[in-house]
């Protein structure tokens, strides 16, 4: 089962020196400075517009920072072997099972074994039973659990997830979480933001906290959330501070 | 379901090739000619026996008599089979054609309300009956094409003396058949050939008002395209056809042609 | 118009081989013209969304515009190409139902290109950080956002497709009109007009419009299909 996947080199801790962004002009994010070590799950915190969403497109790859720099320990700026989950995932008007299959494809992976990862997904996140269904017509928890799952079939070292379950109802939200721990339980590092604090508390093993596009806190979760050193944080986990 | 979309590139690729093949191997030539002789039908009842003896096709362009030795002209046709001397004589003159032939004539008529507002039916000749559509202000079309018919119109008006313009006079710039077509819907006078007339259907209130002028006399020449110039010019099967329809049994069959009992086209071919 | 429609009835009805051939060489110019415009302009109206460079606005402009070219002008432009005064004239393809397929072709092809370029860009605003993320390159997205925007395209294509059996200008200036050969159901409609037989070229019509209506039905359907079976 894994003579099929190229056995990646290392891509983990990710270093990001001074990194920032700014788009015509306007810093949207700046001075970054972290290290994100491998199986760790971190948990990115902030009012809305804090940045959140920029600092995970940066370290995913999709954006690149106008200032400082991302490093992964192959030294390359870019790296295989990640995924992201967005907020809103962006399901191919195909069948469930397609949209698994089409990452796999793109890595040029042969049908047959590409079907059978796919039928062990599918079988994993519990969406056998969909398989054959047009993807865009799933609910917006099982398109979530499709998404997840495209994820774990690109076998990737590090998941980025974008408040995943934001526009989810708590049943739901719930599936999604115990789903996300399975794959910190496979060794998986996990990046993931989040503005909901009980959901913070139950998955963070770390927590970065950004405000106004700075990183203002690098804590294991621990100690952020016995006593945030900064008032900006105290704020936040007070509920008082809105964005 | 894998890849769609490489099934459709195929399905496409396929229908482009089907496209691409060519239609038949058959011998043929290009004949380009005028729509009074396709529109009456003459080629449907002539062609097949010339097919049926040399086994040449012939595939004909109808075209107005200008616009059929424009297309012999740049050499997209094998043969001209046309009505309007002067143009064919200066066709051949010019080094287009290699000599002109006369096949076949068949005779203009003047065509109008059958009630005969301008008196046409009194008129002595062709140009008298011009001169009175004018004089009377009668709405008259005109093909307005250059073609054989405009040709001949364009005589007749000279000959009577008369430059058409005013309201009364309308260039439909089109063939005989939406000329006609226009005639009868106004309704109008109009020169059309005997042939034409007598194979249109929607005539309306129309009738012919005037014929039997020595003026309307149309007769029909035959030019194989200058082989010198167009090199790939199918000169053997085209000198064919022009000996074929000069022949015996190509003017017969012409002379075999009717509508309705009516002969419409008369063999001349020395 | 009665006596119209008992005409088409009969007509169709006869099976007269003329008739079958004029509607048979209609469907192979129209849907290989559709085809090869197809072939060109999908990818290429998606290259065009995908890519920027200088100028880039000028050519989706020259595109649009070229949409409302009229038949006829793009009948003559080919009709100078393949005559054998033209460049193209030792190729002997003038009229023949390729000249014809040539001549639509031009005529689809902007419809094709500009109606996929607004498609795909629509659409790649949509998914392109999530097929960046899955590993998809700008070009590699291109059969994917094709494949994804279909139902949508399926209308371009038909509008191009109506656009070609309707036209009458471009196939007889090109193909000639000649029977047997590049007669069609438009110049044949145009042929009996001028024959003043308005019942049969009615009727021609009306045969006409029962093929393209045969041909809308089917590709709704597919779409309908695809939807429902694909989302």
């Amino acid at each position: 089962m894994t003579a099929i996947y190229e056995p990646a080199p290392a891509i983990l801790p990710l270093t990001l020196e001074n990194m920032g962004y700014s788009a015509g002009g306007v810093p949207l994010l700046s001075g970054v400075t972290l290290r994100i070590p491998a199986g760790r799950r971190l948990i990115v915190m902030g009012a809305n517009g804090a940045g959140k969403s920029l600092f995970l497109r940066l370290c995913h790859g999709l954006i690149d920072p106008t200032a400082g720099r991302r490093l992964w320990a192959t030294g390359a700026a870019r790296a295989e072997a990640q995924a992201m989950v967005f907020q809103r995932p962006v399901l191919l008007r195909r069948t469930a099972a397609a949209n698994l299959e089409y990452p796999l494809a793109l890595k040029g992976i042969p049908p047959h074994p590409r079907r059978e990862s796919v039928e062990r997904a599918m079988a994993r996140f519990g969406l056998s039973a969909l398989a054959d269904r047009p993807a865009r017509l799933l609910s917006g928890g099982e398109q979530q659990r499709l998404a997840l799952a495209r994820a774990w079939v690109m076998r990737p070292q590090i998941l980025f997830l974008d408040e995943p379950t934001s526009a989810l109802d708590p049943s739901a939200t719930r599936m999604i979480e115990e789903m996300v721990m399975q794959f910190s339980d496979d060794g998986i590092t996990l990046v993931m933001s989040t503005h909901n604090l009980g959901q913070a508390r139950r998955l963070a093993q770390d927590v970065a906290f950004l405000h106004r596009g700075q990183l203002l806190e690098h804590q294991t979760a621990e100690t952020f959330f016995a006593g945030p050193q900064t008032p900006e944080a105290r704020a936040f986990l007070a509920g008082d501070l809105v964005w | 379901m894998a890849n769609p979309h490489r099934f459709i590139l195929a399905g496409l690729s396929g229908l482009a090739l089907w496209a691409a093949l060519p239609a038949n191997a058959q011998e043929f030539i290009t004949l380009a000619s005028t729509t009074s002789t396709e529109n009456s039908g003459l080629f449907g009842h002539i062609l097949p026996l010339f097919e049926q003896e040399t086994g040449i096709a012939v595939r004909v362009i109808s075209l107005g008599t200008g616009q059929a030795l424009e297309t012999a002209r740049r050499g997209d046709a094998d043969v001209v089979l046309v009505h309007a001397r002067a143009q064919e004589e200066a066709f051949v003159a010019q080094g287009y054609g290699v000599q002109r032939i006369d096949v076949m004539y068949n005779d203009f008529v003047i065509i109008g309300p059958v009630s005969d507002p301008a008196g046409l039916r009194m008129a002595a000749n062709a140009p008298a009956a011009m001169a009175a559509i004018a004089v009377a202000e009668a709405v008259f079309v005109s093909r307005g094409d250059d073609s054989g018919t405009h040709e001949a119109e364009k005589t007749l008006w000279a000959n009577a003396g008369i430059v058409p313009e005013g309201r009364w006079y309308l260039s439909t710039g089109s063939g005989m058949g939406a000329t006609l077509n226009t005639a009868a819907q106004l309704p109008a006078h109009a020169l059309t050939d005997r042939a034409t007339w007598l194979s249109f259907a929607n005539r309306g209130d129309l009738d012919i008002l005037l014929e039997g002028d020595p003026l309307l006399f149309n007769p029909y020449g035959i030019i194989l395209v200058n082989p010198e110039l167009h090199p790939h010019v199918k000169a053997r099967q085209g000198q064919a056809f022009i000996d074929w329809i000069t022949s015996q049994a190509g003017q017969a069959a012409i002379a075999s042609f009717t509508i309705g009992g009516a002969q419409l086209f008369f063999p001349i071919a020395q | 118009m009665d006596g119209a429609l008992g005409i088409a009835l009969g007509l169709i009805a006869s099976g007269d081989p003329a008739l079958m051939q004029i509607i048979m060489l209609s469907l192979r110019v129209t849907l290989a013209a559709v085809a090869i415009a197809c072939a060109i302009g999908l990818p290429l109206g998606a290259a065009l969304a995908l890519s920027r460079f200088p100028g880039r606005g000028a050519v989706i402009v020259v595109f649009n515009a070229l949409m409302g070219l009229p038949p006829g002008v793009a009948g003559l432009l080919v009709y100078l190409l393949l005559s054998r005064s033209g460049p193209l004239g030792g190729l002997a393809l003038l009229f023949t139902p390729t000249a014809m397929i040539l001549a639509q072709t031009v005529l689809i092809l902007p419809i094709v290109v500009s109606l996929t370029r607004s498609v795909v860009e629509d659409l790649w605003a949509e998914y392109r950080e999530q097929l960046l993320s899955l590993g998809a390159g700008r070009w590699r997205a291109v059969p994917t956002l094709l494949w994804d925007g279909r139902v949508s395209l399926l209308t371009g294509v038909l509008a191009g497709f109506g656009r070609a059996s309707a036209e009458v200008g471009a196939v007889l200036i090109v193909g000639g009109n000649i029977a047997g050969h590049t007669r069609t159901m438009t110049t044949a409609i145009t042929l009996e007009t001028s024959r003043g037989n308005l019942g049969l070229a009615v009727a021609l019509g009306i045969i006409l419009l029962a093929l393209t209506l045969m041909l809308n039905a089917a590709a709704w359907g597919a779409g309908q299909w695809a939807r429902e079976r694909l989302g």
